[in-house]
């Protein structure tokens, strides 16, 4: 290592250190933002020291240059125009299509530096040759992975999972393929082989996610986040890039921890919601429930305004519906009129509520809802015995008291005590089953009221029938 | 096992533990800037992309060069404002009332009270 390589390794150490630094920060709201700033800091300083690294080494040539600065300023063009114009609601499918682009270019890098390097004196046998696999691999089934998931949400491929006879089969054919080739090429160097390993990885990538049902997508997305740090750690160590290793192990943790909470929040382990969703396997034995002859009592907006006008505590349960209704600032609307009546109002998030981790956050916090508001799960329940009414919009499956007790779908989920509330007042479409394809016993309960409607329609309907009712 | 791939795989495993512990227990209202934030880092790929710039001779080469920076920039520039876009949101307190504020806040504004009263809210 020349002085001058040491030196823009010791840069390298610095961000890397910024991204720690900027991670760190995330862990209260108060410093989120200078988190943000300071990793962004080390991204400069980090990018900045490998230009400066491209020009010392005085080798790339002119096209070289403008392959990569036309690569570099298209790119930041559209990372640039999505970031600014993407709704709120749609930032699963944003988060899934960074995930698919990073593992696509750390696939990119290791297929180049195999190349390369293949045509070096003495190959590419031996340990090298693990890394480029692994980063491969783990970019390939990242990118097709990202995509699909990214299909999913948009809603360009049908939310549902996808299964077709014999696709344990396949996956398990193309894992034998996998392993199989990549032996084969730690004591053959092959280009074909590689591109073999790319393909495999692709379809197992979309035959992974394919099967996987929209509720399970916060998992999945967290484990795709990881997926990506560690095809991006493994580029690092097939460029032998310190700062590429860093972020990615960093990226690899965060996502990791993500996907154990949103697993753990839904009582179901990993493999479990790899191998295929709710309703596609046996195990959902549906049970008889009270839902048989059990009478579901409807409810109208007046009434329902009445009930949150005079109550003096109520809490709202927002789930996936109020996403895809969009009606993030009617229920902040609501909120804020019941709260100038004197009720006291605040919003009970389940960890897996909606498409991602923390999707409900970040939609109440773009209707203005301060984030003390947003009580988690474990620190609500013990308010639901107090409450006067509960108000669940668009939440089905985390409210069902079937959870409770063995023998259902969803048994051991952890969910929110919405049934011990004084009363409730569930916003929903239809009776329609929830992503577990099971009766929500909540809704049979003597205490609850159906309002049978749109998020946003419901919500500023009984947002005018609650002014009326004060003015 | 050369001691670049030892160093390198050392690196790998410190930076995955450290990532562990510092990450800790990250608030469930920040999960998805969390993910956000860790979407933006790992965009340090286009490092990587440019490095494929000091070798790359031949048409693939280019190529490959080409789509990695694309991609790789995409993801660092988007990740980084989108991150920043969505943490501007979160805040603690509810924004300053609009003019129609109603009654309480113009008495609580009359009493003198602190700032941090005076958004229509009730004080808990």
């Amino acid at each position: 290592m020349t002085s001058f390589q040491a030196v823009i390794q010791l840069v390298y150490v610095i961000a890397a250190a910024c991204f720690v630094i900027g991670l760190h920060l995330m862990n209260s709201p108060a410093t989120a933002r200078r988190g943000n700033q300071v990793s962004t800091v080390g991204m400069v300083i980090a990018i900045a020291a490998t230009l400066v690294l491209l020009i010392h080494y005085g080798t790339v040539k002119p096209i070289g240059w403008i392959a990569l600065g036309a690569g570099t300023l298209i790119g930041a063009g559209i990372g640039l125009y999505s970031a600014r114009t993407i709704k709120m609601t749609a930032m699963p499918q944003l988060v899934s299509m960074f995930n698919a682009v990073g593992g696509g270019a750390a696939t990119l890098v290791g297929v180049y530096d195999y190349l390369h390097t293949e045509n070096l004196p003495g190959g590419v046998l031996g340990t090298t040759t693990v890394a480029t696999l692994l980063d491969v691999i783990i970019g390939c089934v990242t990118f097709s992975g990202s995509l699909i998931a990214a299909g999913k949400l948009q809603g360009v491929i049908g939310g549902q999972p996808i299964v077709f006879r014999g696709s344990r089969l396949v996956n398990i054919v193309l894992g034998v393929v996998l392993l199989g080739t990549a032996v084969f090429m730690l004591t053959t160097a092959s280009q074909l082989a590689l591109l073999v390993i790319a393909l495999a990885a692709l379809a197992f990538g979309v035959l992974m996610v394919l099967p996987i049902g929209g509720a399970d997508m916060p998992v999945v997305i967290s484990l795709l986040n990881a997926f990506t740090g560690t095809a991006v750690a493994m580029a690092g160590i097939v460029i032998n890039n310190w700062a590429l290793i860093v972020a990615g192990a960093l990226v690899g943790a965060s996502g990791g921890i993500l996907t154990k909470l949103m697993a753990d929040a839904m009582n179901r382990s990993i493999p479990n919601i790899i191998i295929g969703g709710f309703g596609t396997g046996d195990s959902a034995a549906v049970l008889a429930g009270p839902g048989g002859d059990a009478q579901v009592k409807s409810i109208q907006a007046d009434d329902a305004a009445i009930q949150l006008a005079y109550a003096s505590k109520v809490i709202i349960v927002p789930g996936y519906g109020l996403a895809a209704a969009q009606a993030q600032h009617a229920v902040a609307e609501l909120a804020s009129v019941l709260e100038e009546h004197g009720v006291e109002v605040s919003y009970a998030i389940h960890p897996v509520a909606g498409r991602m981790p923390g999707h409900m956050n970040v939609l109440l916090a773009e209707a203005n809802v301060p984030y003390p508001q947003l009580v988690e799960m474990d620190e609500i329940n013990p308010e639901f015995p107090r409450t006067d009414v509960a108000l669940v919009i668009g939440a089905n499956d985390v409210t069902n008291p079937a959870a409770r007790r063995p023998g259902s779908a969803i048994s051991g989920m952890p969910i929110l005590d919405v049934d011990k509330a004084k009363s409730i007042i569930v916003v929903k479409r239809s009776m329609g089953h929830g992503y577990a394809g099971i009766e929500n016993e909540l809704y049979f309960d003597p205490k609850t009221n159906m309002y049978f409607a749109d998020a946003k329609t419901a919500l500023a309907q009984m947002t005018a029938a609650v002014k009326t009712l004060v003015a | 096992m050369s001691t670049a791939l030892v160093t390198d795989l050392a690196i790998f495993v410190l930076a995955l533990l450290v990532g562990v512990e510092v990450i800790g227990k990250v608030p469930a209202t920040l999960h998805t800037p969390l993910m956000s934030a860790a979407n933006s880092i790992h965009g340090i790929i286009l490092a990587g992309a440019m490095l494929i710039g000091v070798t790359a001779g031949g048409v693939v080469g280019y190529l490959l060069a080409f789509v990695a920076s694309l991609f790789a920039a995409a993801n660092v520039v988007g990740g980084y404002v989108v991150t920043g876009r969505m943490l501007k949101m979160f805040r603690r307190k509810a924004p300053e009332p609009v003019p129609a504020a109603p009654a309480k806040v113009a008495v609580a504004a009359a009493a003198g009270a602190p700032s941090d009263t005076g958004n229509g809210r009730k004080p808990s």
